[in-house]
């Protein structure tokens, strides 16, 4: 009797590989794009990293706001989406990149660039994972 | 620092906005192409359709 095949989330299409299966969502994670680099997306790897990096120095550009601690419940929303961003936040920080305070429209905007670029940056690297586990075709 | 009007950073929200989600989201390239201009299209025209709302609303 045949028995019907039911998808579930981790059954890979693609045969397994050998290695770490997280590698893909932490480099991408750490570096835009990096997760799909590894799996030889370069097309798509490059496409989400000019994105995400582009959007997250359009950000810095508008003198936004990088997140450092989350004494209200809104920062530490906004402190999340900065996490998202990876080495980029954390060289930002380093170098004191963007501003303290939103004193200017631009500011605010540039703020929720960076946030957003964070949190597309998360997407990504979940997608790598998703194309290295099967979940996706590659 | 940039200085962006409104509209160019709609655009440029929308733009990058976009291509991410065209690209995880669809499986095939060219799904993933008319999906990412289906994003943009809908982020610029909510921002547009809002904005005379709110123009609108406030006379």
């Amino acid at each position: 009797m045949a028995t019907p095949q039911i998808r579930t989330g981790a059954s890979p299409r693609n045969p397994s590989k050998p290695g770490f299966v997280y590698l893909p969502l932490i480099a991408g994670w750490l570096v835009p794009g990096a997760g799909h680099f590894l799996l030889g997306k370069w097309g798509r790897g490059a496409l989400l990293a000019v994105s995400i990096i582009g959007m997250f120095a359009l950000g810095i550009g508008m003198n936004g706001k990088l997140y450092a601690n989350a004494h209200e419940i809104l920062d530490l929303l906004g402190l999340v989406g900065d996490l998202g961003n990876g080495l980029l936040y954390f060289a930002s920080r380093a170098l004191s990149l963007g501003a303290d305070q939103v004193q200017v429209t631009t500011g605010d905007y540039g703020t929720r660039f960076i946030v957003v670029a964070g949190l597309l940056n998360v997407i990504a690297a979940v997608d790598a994972h998703n194309i290295r586990t099967g979940r996706k075709p590659a | 620092m940039l200085r962006p009007s409104h509209f160019t950073a709609v655009v440029l929200f929308a733009l990058c906005a976009s291509v991410v989600f065209g690209i995880t989201m669809r499986e095939t390239p060219r799904r993933m192409v008319r999906y990412g201009a289906y994003c943009f299209v809908l982020f610029v025209g909510a921002a547009i359709v809002l904005s005379w709302v709110m123009f609108l609303i406030a006379r």
